[in-house]
């Protein structure tokens, strides 16, 4: 099923070397990563060279090589966030799944990421485990919070 | 499909959307800005929308999803039209009483109205509350009257009115000369001014020119380009088809992060009505004019923000930037003339072009012009989204908008314009919100986020952060930047963990020095902004952490450890 919306997506854009980037945006938002095989088919579809899908597949950040959890946990280190204490709420995240920023945890559950501002400040600190935010986050809070995820 | 094919058919269409128009139809905005929608307004959206069909009040009340209405700490946020009535802090259980009362009995439900936090005075109607009747929303005031998604109710509101007046009446010379007497500065960061930057481009040689929107917006702290987007699309999208006729671009690209679904959702349908219009693509109302956009993403990376990265970003490529003396309005994508200006910016010119350079010129200071919007966030009571006029002081936006401090603390610093802006302390905080004021305290505006920092925060820590964050942004193209990043974080992390020695700060300006004046790009050359602005005024927080190995604000772990507070 997964494949045929990559395919959908390949197809859309076939020999349109410029909107490489896109292509790789919303496969990427289908598939939750980016695996190699599929990397090779954007190159062939579009007509680039494998080399810069690669480049543009590390540059950017959104864009993952290896296979998220299922969820993906995002934790906001913007300055506001910041402020008012991202970091010790971070801090507490890492040492109750035992991952750094960028892993996924061994049953596979959360993927844990540091994100950039996101613009809603007021929020701060917060966590957002998909498309679910927990605003205004204690790290007393967050084991409770993240019971609910299986 | 109505296409527009003269300023009388815009007019007629104007007429027939206000005609059919009931002034007493309710309306429920619901504000769906990136803040409410974290603090749950999402499911409020929903629990209307169930609670109106319940009601059997389907077909009878309009229930929209608007931008952000600038309130934020009071959100989730609901407004009810035509009277007005403004509630805070609406929760899903609210909802139903909310309806049965406000919408059916014409009722006014007390709890969730405005109460000022001084005196309890109470204020129903939005324009009442303090925090919006004090402000000039030129550009964001439409935002929670109008339904984003509907271009009908942009024109109703005299919306590409000033595109009608450029095409028609107006040469392209002509609209360019409005903007430069206007002084319209570029709100992006630079404060360049937009009028020359335009001009420069229009008279590049080379015939086949860009304009673009910046809607990057990857300044921490900064989200008033998503709220303005978001909320009122068409109102960029008038800007930049007018600044496309004055320069005599025939493409235009929008470049927006990949992150924002609701923003990404209103613009593609904003560009999708637009062209449905004719206003966007060959013969835009029939004057004869070309012009059509397209819609490029960062996916994720700070960099891509500066001029010429955002334009390798749009060719496809990784956004590395360019050396400055390649000037991108001559050779910016594919080496085209490109006109590059943020979504603030854009948004000003359909309000310049419609009311003339000299009503533009009234508002703010002698060579800042025109409105700012300016986000809160930090140690503030209100994180808000405000719109003023320039010259307005920042001891007005701190307290009068932005409520002040919470926890009765007290306002230690200001940080403006994210990891390559600066600080200054609470004791300047009478100087006015001003391009050039501000510079000259060392602190550049920036996009107009104000970030508050209150006597807990520490700024070694902070200054250690901003470099912190911008090492993992560099690009790594140029060494300046790579190594001199690196190399001011490890002596700041050091020095958070007291383990700062002798010599450290005087190394610490060095290599600001060095990185400043050798560094290839904007973003290179400004890393180390915020560090000289705060050795510039807490210098004696700086040596406190390498002589005394204190921290002043008690925040450093391992200094606070060893104090053994």
């Amino acid at each position: 099923m997964e494949n045929d919306a990559i395919e959908r997506i390949l197809n859309k854009y076939e020999g349109q070397d410029r909107q490489l980037i896109r292509v790789m945006m919303e496969i990427q938002e289908e598939n939750r990563w980016l695996p190699r095989d599929v990397m090779k088919k954007i190159s062939e579809k579009l007509d680039v060279p494998f080399s810069r899908v690669l480049r543009i597949a590390t540059f950017y950040k959104t864009f993952s090589m290896t296979p998220k959890g299922r969820y993906e946990l995002n934790i906001c280190t913007g300055t506001g966030c910041h402020v008012r204490g991202a970091q010790q709420v971070l801090e507490t995240v890492q040492d109750m799944l035992g991952i750094k920023p960028g892993e996924t945890d061994a049953d596979q559950k959360f993927t844990l990421e540091v994100v950039n501002c996101q613009g809603c400040c007021t929020c701060g600190p917060m966590i957002k485990v998909d498309d679910s935010t927990h605003s205004r986050i204690s790290p007393a809070e967050v084991a409770d919070a993240l019971k609910k995820y299986d | 499909m109505t296409r527009i094919n003269s300023v009388a058919e815009l007019e007629e269409l104007r007429t027939g959307i206000l005609s059919k128009k009931d002034p007493n139809r309710i309306r429920i905005s619901i504000c769906a800005g990136l803040s409410c929608l974290g603090l749950g307004n999402g499911l409020i959206i929903g629990t209307f929308e169930e609670e109106i069909k319940k009601q059997s009040l389907e077909g009878k009340v309009d229930v929209i999803t608007t931008g952000c209405h600038g309130f934020c700490e009071q959100g989730p946020i609901v407004v009810i039209y035509p009277e007005e009535i403004c509630y805070l802090k609406v929760t899903p259980e609210d909802v139903p009483e909310i309806v049965s009362q406000t919408i059916v009995e014409k009722k006014v439900v007390d709890r969730l109205v405005y109460a000022d936090p001084n005196t309890g005075e109470k204020a129903v109607h939005m324009m009442e509350i303090p925090f919006y009747k004090n402000q000039m929303r030129n550009l964001i005031g439409n935002s929670p009257k109008i339904n984003p998604k509907s271009i009908d109710e942009y024109i109703a509101m005299g919306g590409y009115s000033a595109l009608a007046k450029a095409l028609y009446e107006m040469t392209p010379e002509q609209v360019l000369g409005e903007v430069k007497t206007a002084n319209l500065r570029g709100r992006g960061g630079g404060g360049f001014p937009a009028g020359s930057k335009w001009e420069t481009t229009r008279n590049a040689p080379n015939p086949k020119k860009y304009v673009i929107v910046n809607a990057h917006e990857g300044e921490p702290g900064a989200f008033m380009d998503r709220a303005l987007f978001q909320g009122n699309p068409h109102s960029v999208l008038e800007g930049l088809i007018i600044g496309a006729y004055a320069i005599g671009a025939h493409t235009g690209f929008i470049y927006t992060r990949h992150d924002t679904h609701r923003l990404r959702e209103n613009l593609d349908i904003a560009l999708e009505k637009a062209r449905e219009y004719g206003l966007l693509g060959e013969n835009i109302m029939g004057s004869g004019f070309d012009f059509d956009v397209e819609v490029h993403f960062d996916v994720g990376i700070f960099v891509s923000g500066e001029s010429s990265a955002l334009m390798r970003s749009i060719e496809g490529n990784a956004p590395e930037p360019r050396p400055k003396y390649i000037r991108t309005s001559v050779n910016g994508i594919w080496d085209r003339p490109s006109n590059l200006n943020n979504v603030e910016t854009w948004a000003n010119v359909p309000h310049i072009i419609g009311n003339g350079s000299e009503w533009y010129n009234n508002i703010g200071t002698e060579k800042s012009k025109g409105t700012k919007l300016v986000s809160l966030s930090g140690k503030v009571v209100n994180s808000a989204v405000v719109e003023v006029p320039m010259g307005t002081t920042l001891r007005e936006i701190i307290y009068e908008f932005g409520g002040g401090i919470p926890n009765g603390k007290k306002l230690k610093a200001i940080h403006f314009g994210g990891p390559m802006g600066g600080t200054i302390p609470e004791s300047l905080i009478d100087n006015p919100l001003d391009f050039d004021a501000l510079s000259k305290l060392g602190a550049s505006m920036g996009a107009g986020d104000m970030l508050m920092m209150d006597e807990d925060t520490c700024i070694v820590d902070m200054a250690r952060f901003f470099i912190d964050f911008l090492s993992g942004e560099s690009c790594g193209k140029c060494t300046p930047c790579r190594e001199g990043i690196r190399q001011m974080l490890n002596i700041l992390t050091n020095i958070t963990q007291g383990k700062g020695k002798e010599g450290d700060i005087e190394l610490l300006e060095e290599l600001s020095e060095v990185t400043g004046e050798a560094a290839l790009c904007s973003l290179g050359r400004s890393v180390q902004k915020p560090l000289v602005s705060m050795l510039r005024y807490f210098r004696d927080e700086f040596e406190a952490h390498v002589n005394e190995k204190r921290c002043p604000a008690h925040s450093c772990k391992e200094l606070i450890a060893s104090e053994g507070v």
